[in-house]
């Protein structure tokens, strides 16, 4: 039996729900959820992979699913860039299963059915944001993400997980509500059309500065983007389970935001349109300003987990400032950045869910020779920060490369010195933890009380750390298939 | 040949219903009559949205008079849309009133309560089907003294004050409209609304024409809560019984704005009430304050009725405000205004009876835990909450969809942005609620909760599904909107 590509779009959207409801029916058997889990996310991830040969090979597959207003569908089309993110998402799922079924069974987390529940329902509305054939779908799958995530932040359900809640729903809900759908509706009326089409479907029909306040509503309403100011739901969401942290709060909710910004510029303004736009340079500057204030922030972050959410607040930025030189070049460094970065950071993140679950430690002050304990885990650490750092031999090289090439062709001299200092920034906030980590006598005081003498953390979690960081070095030496969609990104299909 | 006389059978049914629903002595037998009634409204409605959506218009002559001197009842496709709103939020509503009833109205009432729905639905009926401005006057009355009857069953001793208030606000309205009704009468002398519409045109200029014309708006204003004449509303939505509030709540001032409708646009005419007496700039500042000033009331309300009472103020206000507009597209989006706003409140108040029932009151911190205790009836309150606030794939999307598309053509942008802020004020005080039910356990000494019984979950899930139903697939409810509303232009553009 041969599947059409589009059997496998609606598989890609159903296989995690099904999985969700077969979680929720298996709630009193934990070994059979996990199994549904696992099952589950191997299988979406190979419908994922076989959409791509389709997609390589120039075909755009298309699926309408309903019609909600006469003409405004909720309707899926596969274009390269699309195909990055979900191929990322559907790769990383299952390795983050592994590694949550090991942290969440070793940390004694309550309600653990909910966990999963809302993690499959997450992972499918991510299917249907990589897909998005128009910006009411994007925008539609945008906020069953917010929602969906919203019990996995507030899990713990103390105090502190409320009031996270509160500011993770309050910005994501208020800048998508309150900007984005402003900005998809005024699309609308102007242009009679949401579909994303390779080279912008809003020429000759705005232009001036209307053309810069509607890219701004866009790079502000999409908040899951955390371009400063909308950045400080980031940190908040980090009180959640690390595996919640990992998979959607380094990879799919935030690239969600980075992807939906990329997708605009290509798909609805158009490289060129938007060139020009007036003053358009300063929401540049501005995700440029995010790039090194966010790094300084995380400078000063002693907790490891939101030294790492500031860090994944200025990599996101770097995605923006792709999209926003302007130049196919960077376009292609902001598309491969979405991949790269995914993988760097899961495992820096999976890093400090493994150092917590053996240790109990949550600060970095606290991490000194803790290298000897746990040399899996703070190797995976280190491979994460060099692909942080883009030094070769990581992935993190490939993205900044294109980067820069992008900013130097279109002569932002700005842009090009900050992702050159932010580059040293970035080595100043991970090589000291490596550097303790490893090379630091164990202080016996810092040793939580009945976790002295602790070793690596359970084996699902090593495993899965394993696996992100070899695929960081991999995607450094076979970046071809990532690079050969990125170059095809908002490129209309001869 | 049934067919024939559907338009009389529609309000007939129920008016001869309502004294038999008293003299069944049996209370079973007679809540098992008045809901098959109800059933056989509806059945009606859809019967005549059947015949005349596509523009066909019903006339019907009570007892062979020819108009203008006897009664007659018109259908076109305004009313058929409106008598199927109120009709199928009847047939939802009967049947879920038996086991609601139990525990809030004292048995020796039930025969009341059930006659005076049945009244308060034929009144409601038969002023959505009457073309002819006098016997509006009388069905008005019909069913506001049986809204009275209703009101001051519930158990709270305030009931009665709620009804009282309502009574003295609600005969002013229905005292302006008489005069409003006569003063027409005595310049034309004619009651039927097309003979009216036929003599009015030449009496442009004449001082008691406005007079009528300020009446009978102020009038409606009064029945339909406009700011500042909503004052009746709050009181009267929080203190009667659950499947009152229900059917009160997203029927009778539905009714009223049609009726403003009729007399704007039919009896006046667009071009008398918007170009001579410029009506929309009494509604446009009344629809502004009353959506800012209700949203900002119901954030900080602690009883869950009387918040929804407040948000229906604002929800009022949305609906003035697209008449206001004065544009196709406006109107379309008050019209859907209509529906949508009927389901997701009637919905909301369902589900908030199964509350009382089981909790016995819904003030916002007796809900605390409900989340666990009551899944089903919770999540339907999740999927009202989502739908009022305007999230997409529910109906309160589509309405804001075609408001915000009237805003943008007129080029009011501030209106934009006004009803984005309050769609921000709607997450504001719905989230306040679903945070309490989530995550706060219930107080130790609490008796324990069980879920609703199926006879309230079913018709206040029936009603949510449609919220979700005509959120994906709107073309029933945008169909009969648009036709209505170019209907009422009648080509004749402005």
């Amino acid at each position: 039996m041969m599947l059409t590509p589009q059997d496998l779009i609606l598989l890609a959207l159903c296989i995690p729900l099904l999985t969700a409801f077969a979680i929720f029916f298996t709630n009193p058997w934990p070994n059979v959820r996990e199994g549904f889990t696992l099952v589950g996310s191997v299988l979406l991830f190979f419908t994922v992979a076989a959409l791509t040969p389709h997609i390589l090979a120039g075909e755009r597959p298309t699926l309408a699913l309903a019609e909600i207003l006469p003409g405004l569908e909720i309707s899926f089309t596969v274009e390269p860039l699309g195909m990055i993110f979900a191929l990322v998402a559907a790769t990383l799922w299952p390795i983050n299963s592994l590694y949550s079924i090991g942290y969440m069974r070793a940390n004694n987390e309550h309600k653990q059915t909910r966990f999963y529940i809302f993690f499959a329902i997450a992972l499918s509305s991510v299917m249907g944001i990589a897909f998005a054939g128009n910006l009411l779908s994007l925008f539609v799958f945008y906020e069953v993400l917010t929602l969906s995530t919203y019990p996995l932040v507030t899990h713990a359900g103390h105090e502190k997980a409320r009031n996270a809640g509160r500011v993770y729903l309050g910005i994501l809900i208020s800048t998508s509500i309150g900007l984005l759908l402003p900005a998809v509706i005024w699309v609308w009326y102007v242009s009679g059309t949401t579909d994303f089409t390779p080279g912008g479907i809003l020429e000759g029909h705005i232009s001036g500065p209307l053309l810069t306040l509607l890219a701004a509503l866009f790079v502000f309403g999409i908040g899951k983007a955390a371009v400063m100011p909308t950045h400080r739901w980031l940190p908040a969401a980090m009180v959640a389970p690390t595996p919640v942290s990992a998979l959607l709060h380094a990879v799919a909710v935030v690239k969600a935001g980075v992807f939906s910004v990329v997708k605009v510029v290509a798909y609805i303004f158009g490289l060129d349109l938007l060139k020009t736009a007036p003053g358009i340079e300063w929401l540049l500057y501005i995700a440029c300003f995010t790039v090194v204030v966010a790094s300084i922030i995380a400078l000063q972050q002693d907790n490891l987990k939101k030294r790492l959410a500031y860090s994944t607040i200025s990599q996101l930025s770097y995605v923006v400032m792709g999209a926003l030189i302007l130049a196919p070049l960077s376009l292609i460094g902001a598309s491969l950045h979405i991949a790269v970065h995914a993988f760097g950071k899961i495992t820096l993140f999976f890093a400090a869910g493994s150092i917590y679950t053996a240790s109990k430690k949550t600060n970095i002050s606290q991490l000194a020779g803790i290298g000897r304990r746990m040399p899996w885990t703070m190797t995976a650490f280190t491979i994460g920060a060099i692909s942080m750092i883009a030094l070769p031999p990581a992935a993190g090289f490939l993205s900044k490369w294109y980067l820069l090439l992008g900013a130097s062709q279109e002569q932002q001299y700005i842009a090009m010195g900050v992702i050159v200092l932010s580059t040293l920034l970035n080595a100043a906030y991970f090589v000291p933890v490596i550097y303790s980590a490893f090379l630091k006598p164990e202080d016996p005081n810092q040793l939580i009380e009945h976790k002295r003498d602790h070793k690596e953390s359970p084996l699902p979690m090593v495993i899965a750390l394993t696996m992100t960081a070899a695929a960081t070095i991999l995607l450094f030496l076979f970046p071809g298939l990532v690079y050969e969609l990125a170059q095809a990104v908002g490129v209309p299909v001869s | 040949m049934i067919n024939e006389h559907l338009p009389a059978l529609q309000v007939v049914v129920p008016l001869l219903a309502a004294p038999i629903c008293f003299l069944i002595l049996n209370n079973r037998l007679s809540w098992l009559f008045a809901s098959l009634v109800s059933w056989l409204c509806f059945a009606m409605a859809i019967l005549l949205v059947m015949e005349v959506k596509d523009g066909a218009v019903l006339h019907y002559e009570f007892g062979g008079w020819a108009p203008p001197w006897g009664i007659e009842y018109s259908v076109d496709v305004l009313n058929a849309y409106v008598l199927l709103i109120v009709s199928g939020i009847a047939a939802v509503v009967f049947p879920y009133s038996w086991t609601s009833i139990q525990k809030e109205i004292p048995e020796s009432h039930h025969r009341i309560y059930f006659t005076a729905m049945m009244l308060c639905l034929a009144g409601l009926l038969g002023m959505t089907i009457t073309g002819d401005a006098f016997n509006l006057f009388v069905l008005l009355e019909i069913s506001s003294l049986s809204s009275y009857t209703l009101i001051s069953l519930g158990r709270d001793r305030r009931a009665l004050t709620a009804s009282f208030q309502y009574l003295i606000m609600g005969t002013i309205g229905a005292t302006f409209i008489l005069i409003g009704v006569g003063l027409l009468y005595a310049l034309t002398g004619t009651l039927n609304m097309a003979d009216l519409a036929s003599k009015i045109p030449a009496l442009e200029g004449s001082r008691t024409l406005q007079a009528a014309f300020a009446f009978l708006v102020v009038g409606f204003g009064l029945k339909l809560a406009m700011f500042p004449l909503h004052l009746w509303l709050p009181n009267a939505y929080a203190f009667a019984p659950s499947a009152v509030s229900a059917f009160i709540g997203s029927t009778a001032t539905k009714v009223a704005i049609y009726a403003l409708l009729r007399f704007l646009y039919t009896v006046f005419g667009a071009d008398f009430s918007f170009n001579f007496m410029q009506v929309q700039w009494l509604l446009m500042p009344l629809a502004v304050a009353s959506i800012l000033f209700a949203s900002m009331v119901a954030m900080f309300q602690d009883g869950i009725k009387r918040l929804l009472a407040y948000s229906s103020v604002a929800q009022i206000g949305y609906m003035l405000l697209g008449i206001s507009l004065v544009n196709i597209t406006g109107l379309t989006g008050t019209l859907l205004h209509l529906f949508n706003h009927a389901l997701m409140k009637g919905g909301l108040f369902l589900t908030l009876g199964a509350i009382a029932y089981r909790v016995g009151d819904t003030r916002v911190k007796s809900i605390a835990g409900l989340g666990q205790a009551m899944p089903f009836t919770m999540g339907a309150f999740v999927v009202g909450a989502l739908s009022l606030i305007g999230v997409p794939l529910t109906v309160g999307f589509i309405s804001k969809w075609y408001l915000i598309l009237a805003t943008l053509e007129k080029g009011y942008w501030p209106l934009t942005v006004l009803i984005i802020i309050s769609s921000l004020m709607a997450v504001v005080y719905t989230w306040r609620i679903i945070e309490t039910a989530y995550f706060q356990e219930r107080p130790a000494n609490a008796p324990e909760v069980k879920e609703a019984p199926l006879s309230l979950l079913i018709p206040a899930w029936t009603l949510i599904a449609a919220n979700l139903y005509f959120g994906i697939n709107s073309r029933l409810s945008t169909d009969l909107a648009t036709g209505a509303a170019k209907m009422l232009f009648g080509g004749s553009l402005l």
